[in-house]
């Protein structure tokens, strides 16, 4: 009992607004509906402490002055149809009293109506690519916390396991409309700051907007388990103002334009290894492994695999291509030829695959037309 | 009455295994249940403790992340259906008879079908760890399509294990049912009936009702996975959503099918040790029959961001928050029952006294859950399992404790160790706090749920549920050596057992008779 | 007072025996649907799953054969044949809340997946997704035609399922019958319905297989064939199976009236068949409205 008195102690100090610790409490957020339901959080929170506080309280009572070591005698009282109507109608009144603002706040979250900027966001196991709609601007998006941070071999960093190679990018003051879906299974965008959670389910589209009052950097996890990296899928979202975000959608249109070029130059198998092995633990590693072994009965290794080792457009077609209701997903779209092929001329090479075949980027962006 | 029924109602137990195997007597298929549960209990909790010593410290030190998700899974999946729900059956299957004036259960062969299915559906899911591809590692909940195109091999025997315990629960319930409302002794009317006989009347129904639903859904699985169906995939026009509709439909009441009889419970040890009439009997009644009516219409407030549409939203929220009301009206009543009585504070009691305040909590909680914008920031995070570990831990754990201290005395002949049984209570009670509160502020913060590492701001309140998990679950060892201690050797226990005790099994001498009343005693 | 007896089993060996049987089936099956899957034979998980049937077949026989004893020897009081009563009730009562699973899956897979797919309705902006789509019941194409083509046509609901409903609902009366005449203790007479039941029975599977022949060799119309394929599947595969298992239970009672075991006052166990084959007859009529008609 006093654990309980002493923990709730604790949980009103820390939650009451001026204390609003981000590690202990809700966050406020930073849009209009994050606030309104931190507020719909508080009030709910405050009238569950002040029930459990006469309820705990009566029941106290009795345990200090009703105990038969103080010489208390039973009372005979058993129904009070008066005090059992009380009790029933009084928790239905406060609780039509809380349905009634949450309502208003959901109808609100659900106007999806009159956006500035469309983004299709679709989860992939285990990252997130998002397309500006309007824009032919079209990005992945992972977790870019170094394994050696996960596995203890390193000093992890301040933004350990929230951080990404390419986050998303938004103006401040704009709404903005997410389409979210997703490629392979359910996942959940979640940003907290945005109040902003909904899944992302394969073959259809959920909705979501927001209109962010503040630049920064936000970041959230993916909310729904899709799988074994499931805990390494964060999101950040970088809110910019209006200016910065045109310049650097102009930035990432150019960059695009010269990946496009790369791919022309032509390439050693040295330099596509090297660049193949950071592919690969960036985007292949999560399933087939550091050393190509897989995992049996989940992911088939590539070490020695007929795959790897056989005809070159089979392999070349698994990458691309995918195999359709397995695991293995695309990748035409996700990375860039020069990376197909540097990550497909890896596989061949590496772990004892000796084939001493070369792919080169050119003859994948062929094959991506 | 034929002479030759009455001579099989007056024989002891048979002596060795077979009694084990081929009893048809509701005491030792009530103590197959209880073993059985606490064995699921030590297996879960163990996993509980790997998840718990992973989530230590940030970083991966133990296990991977694939293997983490596996202990989750069966966590989950071996504390509902194998912890709690046969510890319910095991106490309904001990104390039913003894208090309706029954000689048995209704059908006692089935009854002890029901109970052997077990070891071999659970034997079947634990088998998954050892198979190539690994265990479930989709969660309790496996949600398609993860439970299916992308799920491990195993996923077939897990499907097959939830079809023997579907079949197992509900022949428990169907004998439940028929034991109710068919074998009471005369002259106990429904409305003498204790409140134990009473919610699992409503228990079983909710089971029959259900446990079908879930045998549907993972045959739907089994096709979609086997069979080229598409019943959870847009690609040939069914929905992943769908499958959490139907779950949830099943998953819903399944909740309370695990604590309207840790309710029963506590209903009957509160008046015994407040030495008063409980307050409110047929409220109480009414109260456990709305909740269980209600529990029907509110499974999607565990699908609140899954893109509902707005008036489903609402309409689930709205049925979410009425469920507050008979749950107040019970945990009013039971205050109402101890305020002016005459209590003493045995073990059975503390526990009981511990769930109406931790279940209340996480009431509290499940309430705060039920606000669907708020359930936005919530969802999937550790406030839900704080959440529910409080209704489920210190909720229905404690009072399948409180039930077993209770009862044990009537169980076996002696009493357990008074002083051993505090000691058990207090370690159980710190512990369990430690490990739980915490997890509504890291929830809060934004830790989700179900990931094997996480962000450094949720380490230190992370070390704490570590160890206050490992207290909690070390503890259990006191509980287990108590009730050994009792069996062997414990002091004799008169009749009566409890100074406040009421009702019919307190009339029969301690230890029981092997069958219970063989003539019907008269209720007045 | 009287004292009320109420017969207790002496131990049993059918439970555990039964729990094996069971075992080896599901073990059995998952082991050869598993293997069937990976394309790697599956000769031990099919034996497994053929023992595990054979041994709950005679597990069940054996425990029957029993309960029939015990009853033949009147140890059974009245209270006993009401246990039996409630155990029956609930049990359909579980049947029910099974079908009622698939039947929800049908409304909300044709009331709100299928439209929304198609860009209908709240969450109508999932079309993007699925360019030319369209929505439509039955469902004919399928969001993606490569990986589930829908049906070329479906089963005309006037003519087989017709007759399939006109049998299964003149077999609900005449297994009426066959118990109004074991009320009056004609012999005969129970026999010949009964007959006749079980011979409507057979004839409606008969039907049903030809239908299903049809579906897969001339219609296109599969498991595979995306949801309307899969819904119409799973209603009437496991109605199917109900069918089944309640002729072969009505064979059963049959062989049971001819040795004459029931009486004109005791005969739960044909009634307990009754009540199975009109519940089978109810979800018939459901399936022949929602999945055919409508
Ligand atoms: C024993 C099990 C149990 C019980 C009893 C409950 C009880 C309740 N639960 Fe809980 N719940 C679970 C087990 C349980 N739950 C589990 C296992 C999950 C997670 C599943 C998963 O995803 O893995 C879950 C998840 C869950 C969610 C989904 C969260 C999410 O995933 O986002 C929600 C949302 O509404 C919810 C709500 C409730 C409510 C409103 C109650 C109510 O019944 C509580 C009512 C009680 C009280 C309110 C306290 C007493 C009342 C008073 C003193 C009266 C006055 C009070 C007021 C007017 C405030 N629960
Ligand atoms: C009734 C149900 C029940 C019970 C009793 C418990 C009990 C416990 N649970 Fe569980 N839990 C669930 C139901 C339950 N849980 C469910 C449904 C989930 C969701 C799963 C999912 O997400 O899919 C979950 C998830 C869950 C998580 C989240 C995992 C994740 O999201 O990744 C965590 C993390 O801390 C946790 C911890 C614990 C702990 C520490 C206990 C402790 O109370 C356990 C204490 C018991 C013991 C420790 C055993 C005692 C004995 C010994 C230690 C003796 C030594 C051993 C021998 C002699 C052999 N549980
Ligand atoms: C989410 C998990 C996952 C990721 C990430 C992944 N794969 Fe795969 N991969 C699979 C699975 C599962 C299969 C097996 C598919 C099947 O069943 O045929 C597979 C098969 C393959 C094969 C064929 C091997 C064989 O023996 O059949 C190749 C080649 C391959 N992947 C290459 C890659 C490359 C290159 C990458 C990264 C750019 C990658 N994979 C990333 C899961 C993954
Ligand atoms: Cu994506 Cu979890
Ligand atoms: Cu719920």
């Amino acid at each position: 009992m006093k654990r309980v008195i002493f923990g709730l102690a604790v949980l009103l100090v820390t939650a009451s607004p001026s204390h609003a610790d981000w590690t202990m409490n809700l966050t406020r957020g930073v849009t209009d509906i994050s606030r309104e339901i931190y507020d719909l959080h508080m009030v709910i929170f405050w009238i569950c402490v002040v029930i459990g506080v006469l309820v705990f309280g009566v029941m106290l009572w009795s345990v200090v002055y009703h105990r038969k070591s103080r010489g208390a005698k039973a009372k005979n009282f058993h129904e009070s149809l008066l005090v059992e109507i009380t009790w029933t109608i009084v928790p239905f009144i406060i609780l039509i009293g809380m349905a009634v603002p949450a309502t208003a706040t959901l109808i609100k979250m659900y106007d999806n109506t009159e956006a500035d900027i469309d983004i299709q966001v679709t989860g992939y196991q285990w990252k997130w690519r998002y397309q500006y709609l309007a824009e032919n601007v079209d990005f992945f998006s992972s977790l870019s916390t170094p394994r050696e941070q996960i596995n203890n071999t390193q000093e992890k960093t301040t933004d350990y396991l929230l951080e990404v190679d390419n986050p998303l990018v938004i103006p401040v003051g704009k709404k903005v409309r997410f389409l979210l879906t997703a490629n392979d299974v359910i996942h959940s965008w979640w940003v907290p700051e945005f109040a902003v959670k909904k899944d992302a389910i394969p073959g259809f589209i959920n909705e979501a907007w927001v209109i962010v009052d503040k630049p920064g950097v936000y970041r959230g996890q993916c909310a729904e388990l899709c799988g074994k990296e499931h805990g390494f899928m964060p999101i950040v979202v970088e809110v910019k103002t209006v200016a910065e975000y045109e310049s650097w959608l102009a930035e990432v249109k150019q960059a695009d334009a010269k990946q496009q070029q790369a791919a022309m130059k032509s390439w050693n198998l040295a330099d596509l290894m090297a660049m193949g092995e950071e592919v690969y633990n960036k985007a292949c590693l999560a399933c087939h492994q550091a050393e190509g072994e897989g995992i049996p009965g989940a992911f088939p290794a590539l070490k020695n695999s007929p795959v790897a080792l056989g005809e070159v457009s089979v392999h070349i077609d698994v990458v691309l291509n995918g195999k359709p209701g397995t695991a293995m997903q695309a990748y035409k779209e996700q990375l860039s030829a020069v990376e197909l092929a540097a990550v497909i001329t890896y596989e061949r090479n590496a772990w004892g695959n000796k084939t001493g075949d070369i792919v080169t980027p050119a003859q994948i962006a062929e094959l991506k037309e | 009455m034929t002479s030759s029924s009455a001579s099989t109602h007056h024989h002891g137990p048979a002596v060795g295994l077979s009694r084990w195997l081929y009893t048809t007597n509701h005491k030792d298929i009530g103590t197959l249940y209880l073993w059985f549960s606490f064995a699921m209990f030590l297996t879960g909790g163990c996993m509980a403790l790997l998840i718990r010593a992973e989530l230590f410290q940030p970083g991966l030190q133990l296990i991977q992340p694939d293997f983490f998700n596996q202990m989750t899974t069966m966590h989950g999946l071996i504390m509902v259906f194998g912890a709690v729900m046969p510890a319910f059956v095991g106490l309904a299957n001990w104390m039913i008879p003894m208090m309706v004036g029954a000689p048995d259960m209704a059908l006692p062969r089935m009854n002890n079908w029901s109970f052997w299915i077990l070891p071999f559906a659970f034997s079947m899911m634990l088998s998954t760890l050892f198979m190539e591809g690994g265990a479930p590692n989709f969660g309790w909940t496996f949600y398609a399509p993860l439970s299916t195109t992308y799920a491990p091999p195993s996923v077939t025997f897990f499907i097959f294990a939830v079809h023997m315990m579907g079949i197992s629960s509900i022949m428990g319930a169907i004998n439940i049912i028929a034991t109710i409302l068919n074998l009471r002794a005369p002259g106990m009317s429904m409305m003498k009936l204790p409140l134990f006989v009473w919610t699992w009347l409503i228990t079983a129904f909710l089971l029959i009702a259900v446990m079908p639903v879930l045998a549907g859904v993972v045959t739907m699985m089994l096709m979609d996975i086997h069979f080229g169906t598409s019943f959870f995939n847009a690609a040939g026009g069914g929905d992943p959503v769908l499958f959490q509709h139907v779950f949830w439909f099943f998953g819903h009441p399944e909740v309370y099918i695990m604590i309207l009889p840790a309710f029963g419970i506590v209903s009957e040890i509160i008046p015994t040790f407040a030495r008063k009439r409980l307050f409110g009997y047929p409220s109480m009644v009414y109260a456990t029959a709305s909740i269980a009516l209600l529990s029907f219409i509110v499974w999607a407030h565990h699908m609140f961001t899954v893109g509902l549409p707005l008036v489903a939203e609402v309409f689930f929220m709205f049925a979410t928050m009425l469920i507050a009301v008979p749950t107040g009206v019970k945990v009013f009543n039971w205050v109402a029952t101890m305020f002016r009585g005459s209590m003493t504070f045995e073990t059975p009691m503390l526990f009981a006294l511990a769930f109406v305040v931790l279940f209340t909590i996480g009431g509290f909680s499940g309430l705060m859950l039920a606000i669907a914008p708020a359930d936005f920031q919530y969802h999937d995070t550790y406030f839900v399992v704080a959440h529910f570990h409080y209704v489920l831990v210190p909720g229905a754990v404690f009072a399948i404790m409180a039930g077993a201290y209770y009862w044990l005395p009537k169980w076996c002949g002696n009493y357990y160790n008074e002083t051993m049984g505090k000691v058990h209570f207090w370690c159980s009670f710190v512990g369990v706090n430690i490990t739980f509160f915490p997890m509504h502020f890291i929830g809060l913060a934004g830790m989700p749920r179900r990931i094997p590492d996480y962000a450094l701001q949720f380490a230190d309140f992370n070390a704490v549920a570590t160890v206050g998990a490992f207290m909690f679950g070390f503890s259990q060892l006191i509980f287990l050596y108590n009730v050994i201690h009792c069996i062997r050797k414990g002091r004799q226990a008169s009749s009566e057992v409890w100074e406040g005790s009421h009702g019919l099994e307190w009339t029969l001498p301690s230890p029981a008779p092997y069958h219970s009343f063989s003539e019907a005693p008269k209720v007045k | 007072m009287s004292v009320q007896s109420y017969y207790v089993p002496e131990q049993s060996r059918w439970p555990i025996l039964a729990s094996v049987a069971l075992f080896m089936m599901a073990y059995g099956g998952g082991s050869l649907i598993n293997s069937l899957s990976a394309n790697t034979g599956g000769g031990g998980g099919l034996l497994m799953l053929l023992a595990g049937a054979l041994g709950m077949g005679l597990v069940l026989l054996g425990w029957f054969s029993n309960v029939i004893h015990e009853s033949n020897k009147g140890l059974y009081s009245s209270q006993m044949d009401r246990s039996f009563r409630w155990g029956m009730s609930w049990f359909i009562f579980s049947e029910i809340m099974f079908f009622a699973a698939f039947f929800g899956t049908l409304f909300y897979i044709r009331n709100l997946s299928v439209p929304w797919l198609g860009g209908e309705g709240e969450k109508g902006v999932s079309n993007l997704l699925w360019q030319g789509f369209a929505a439509e019941w039955p469902l004919m194409s399928t969001p993606d035609q490569q990986a589930f083509p829908g049906p070329k046509g479906v089963i005309d609901p006037w003519h087989i399922p017709l007759l399939n409903t006109v049998l299964l609902i003149s077999s609900s009366f005449t297994v009426t019958l066959a118990h109004k005449a074991l009320k009056l203790g004609n012999r005969q007479r129970i026999i010949f319905w009964l007959a006749v039941t079980v011979v409507l029975g057979v004839i409606f599977l008969y039907f049903q297989a030809y239908e299903y022949a049809q579906a897969y060799n001339d219609l296109g119309l599969t498991l595979n064939a995306g949801v309307y394929g899969a819904t119409f599947f799973i209603l009437t595969g496991f109605h199917g199976l109900h069918v089944t298992l309640g002729t072969l239970m009505l064979i059963i009672i049959f062989l049971r009236v001819v040795k004459g075991h029931f009486s004109v006052e005791k005969h739960f166990g044909f009634e307990a068949v009754a009540w199975y084959w009109h519940f089978v007859d109810v979800v018939w009529v459901g399936l022949f409205l929602f999945v055919y008609i409508i």
